[in-house]
């Protein structure tokens, strides 16, 4: 097993191709549940678990069930089924055995049920060509990258909070320029992990 | 092509109930039984999570209440009508909900007070507060310079003879004097209360006897005439337990210096 790929590709998904602020997907929890730091660190946390669940259930729907069968373009519609049965399976399993655990995520599990970024993961393994330990890797990284956005975030809104915003920008505007911004400085990792690899 | 779309359907189908019979498993042999009740209760609290009740929010107070032997008069935003819901549906006799007014724990007249400095700077209780905790001598009183008075969105507050007074009539129990007042003498006390302290002062009585002719001296007359004991004295200073009091005003009436005074019922 090459274990510098599997380096570069957690880097990356990390850093160069961050869900969020690189390829703008689920961008509606990122602007809802990021105004406190531990709500974020929530959410990130049950995003990394969620992403590395679906990846690992549906990488092997792909390869066994819909590659041989000729169905690839029933994707995206039986990746929402699988991902929305194993989340509502996970939030009923985390109730029982691990309430803890599930007082802490429970709040945000449903909201993943169906997010974009879990959706775009899993897809993504599928069109980049990787393999299951690649796959798993890569949804690990995601999710990393989800929660380093989420909390970098959190800081960021903590700061607007406390800074005078003119009338007009208050609330969502001023949110979501500063995300541009958060967002225009992670194009900064672009050629970092390729040269570092190079 | 029609092999295709039979296939498609099918794959979809399948895959559609075993999620369907997955998840009913689990919710059959992992499902936690939710007690409907404390749903339906919760339902009816207002959600302010105020804390007022005394327990951890609205889900703890619904909890409690689903358990049983809890009152139902114990959230203050909703107010009567949710304690008449409540019980409605808990099958238990409704109780009205106690509202509270806020009283300013202080007698301290020109008259009957002594004054240790004169004071000549900025009239506001807070800075007066700064400056060696005011001119008074007892260094429990109001000042009065209002400082409760001119937060009090109602304008229920005024300062009469030296001493800032409530007008219970208009106060809405915002409690905004009691978080401004730099004594910290103001207080929410229930709104059928008959009987309260007036004084602050937790010097000895020797002490408060100096300074003030109507302070508390914590001869602890009251204590021991109250026949509920609902009143003790704790750190010089009578306090009174609204839980266990009548309002027979038998306290009142021992006071030597007259600390407790008798509010007209409503």
């Amino acid at each position: 097993m090459d274990y510098k790929i599997l380096i570069y590709i957690l880097l990356t998904s990390v850093f160069v191709n961050n869900y969020v602020l690189q390829r703008f997907l689920g961008i509606c929890p990122f602007l809802g549940v990021s105004k406190k730091l531990d709500q974020a660190t929530g959410m990130g946390i049950s995003v990394i678990f969620v992403m590395i669940m679906a990846t690992a259930a549906t990488w092997p729907v792909q390869k066994y069930i819909l590659e041989p069968l000729g169905l690839g373009y029933l994707q995206t519609i039986l990746f929402i089924l699988i991902i929305a049965t194993l989340v509502q399976f996970i939030e009923i399993a985390l109730k029982k055995f691990i309430p803890a655990l599930h007082k802490s995520l429970g709040v945000y599990l449903p909201l993943i049920t169906t997010n974009c970024a879990v959706l775009g993961v899993t897809i993504n393994n599928i069109t980049d060509g990787y393999n299951f330990i690649e796959s798993m890797v890569s949804s690990l990284g995601c999710g990393l990258g989800f929660l380093l956005a989420m909390v970098l975030f959190s800081g960021v809104r903590s700061r607007i909070e406390g800074s005078d915003v003119p009338e007009a920008f208050k609330g969502l505007p001023i949110t979501l320029v500063a995300a541009s911004i958060v967002s225009l400085a992670f194009f900064g990792f672009g050629g970092i992990v390729d040269n570092l690899f190079a | 092509m029609f092999v295709n779309v039979i296939l498609a359907v099918a794959v979809l189908l399948v895959t559609g109930v075993i999620a369907a019979i997955i998840l009913a498993l689990a919710s059959h042999y992992f499902g936690i039984p939710v007690d409907e009740t404390v749903h339906k209760v919760r339902a009816c609290l207002p959600g302010a999570n105020c804390g007022a009740c005394g327990y951890t929010g609205c889900d703890g107070y619904a909890e409690a209440l689903a358990a049983g032997g809890v009152k139902t008069n114990l959230c203050i935003p909703g107010g009567s009508e949710v304690s008449k819901s409540l019980a409605e549906m808990l099958g238990v006799d409704a109780e009205d909900v106690v509202k509270f007014k806020a009283y300013v724990h202080c007698n301290g007249t020109p008259e009957a007070t002594e004054k240790s400095a004169e004071y000549d700077g900025l009239l506001t209780c807070n800075a007066m507060c700064l400056s060696c905790a005011g001119p008074d001598a007892c260094k429990y009183g109001c000042l009065g310079c209002g400082d409760c008075a001119s937060v009090c969105p109602t304008h229920a507050i005024c300062v009469e003879d030296g001493v800032a007074r409530v007008n219970p009539d208009r106060c809405i129990s915002c409690g905004l004097c009691v978080k401004t007042c730099p004594k910290h003498i103001i207080s929410l006390i229930p709104e059928d209360a008959r009987v309260a302290v007036i004084c602050s002062s937790h010097d000895n009585g020797a002490a408060t006897r100096k300074k003030c002719s109507v302070g508390c001296i914590a001869c602890r007359k009251c204590e021991k005439t109250c026949p509920y004991g609902a009143i003790t004295v704790e750190d010089n200073l009578a306090k009174i337990d609204y839980e266990k009091c009548t309002g027979c005003g038998m306290c009142a009436e021992v006071c030597p210096v007259k600390c407790i005074a008798v509010r007209k019922s409503n």
